[in-house]
């Protein structure tokens, strides 16, 4: 294993349905987090639907596999960003996303959120510093 | 190749994880387990129940880590580790419990 903890960003900006890219990215991300790399997670553009509540896949023929966005925090995935702009576009808000959290085992399980609303500039910071970006 | 429970038969892929996971029931994890020579315990039973209910709520089967980890927390620290999980499942808790739980194999695992 490589000495050096590279800082992973995974890129999403597309539908949860309709193409596999938003479950690969998820699949692809579950797997690398299992390697010691410091891993997060963006979502962009009509990436923010990805996290959004109450999703049926009944008439599309996928399987829904928006509950795994909750395993995230289990995986020690704990850096989610989410653009404003994006959302806003939408006619979305926070509310209409998944509320997801990490529980901090140095603090007695204590249940801490995962997600960050950052601004399209921020988001452009945060592409910049990261060592890799996949992008899905 | 498919398995027998109590009469019914239920299809498994080349791996022998059952193929349709909503067709599970606990004869299932009995007859893989005397396949393998394992007599299933309270212990056992434990794992396997857990796996279930976490792939019911996050439609996934946990990674070895998540699932030590969780175990700890569930169980009681002396069981969150690996010898302990690996003393029940020699196959590997990922691989075998899942196995045995009828949920897919654990993504990410080879």
């Amino acid at each position: 294993m490589s000495e050096t903890i590279k800082n992973f960003l995974y890129l999403n900006r597309r539908a949860p349905y309709g193409t596999i890219y938003a479950w690969e990215s998820l699949e692809v991300v579950l797997i690398g987090a299992a390697f010691d790399q410091d891993v997060s997670l963006a979502f962009v553009d009509d990436g923010v639907f990805q996290l959004t509540k109450g999703q049926d896949t009944a008439g599309v023929g996928m399987k829904n596999f928006s509950p795994t966005y909750a395993a995230l925090g289990d995986y020690e995935v704990k850096k989610i960003y989410i653009e404003k702009e994006s959302l806003e576009e939408r006619g979305l808000s926070l509310d209409d996303l998944q509320h997801l959290t990490w529980e901090d085992e140095d603090d007695d399980y204590a249940e801490k959120d995962s997600i960050h609303l950052v601004t399209r500039a921020e988001m452009a910071a945060i592409m910049d510093g990261a060592d890799v970006v996949f992008s899905f | 190749m498919p398995i027998e429970v109590d009469g019914k038969t239920f299809e498994t892929d080349e791996e022998g994880y059952l193929s349709n996971i909503n067709d599970w029931v606990p004869g299932v994890a009995t007859v893989m387990s005397k396949e393998d020579d394992l007599e299933l315990t309270d212990e056992h039973w434990d794992i396997i129940n857990y796996l279930r209910e976490y792939y019911e709520e996050y439609q996934i089967a946990p990674a070895v880590r998540v699932l030590t980890k969780a175990v700890g927390k569930k169980f009681g620290k002396d069981k969150g580790n690996s010898k302990y999980l690996y003393g029940l499942f020699p196959y590997g808790p990922a691989k075998q419990a899942c196995r045995y739980a009828g949920l897919p194999k654990p993504t990410g695992c080879v």
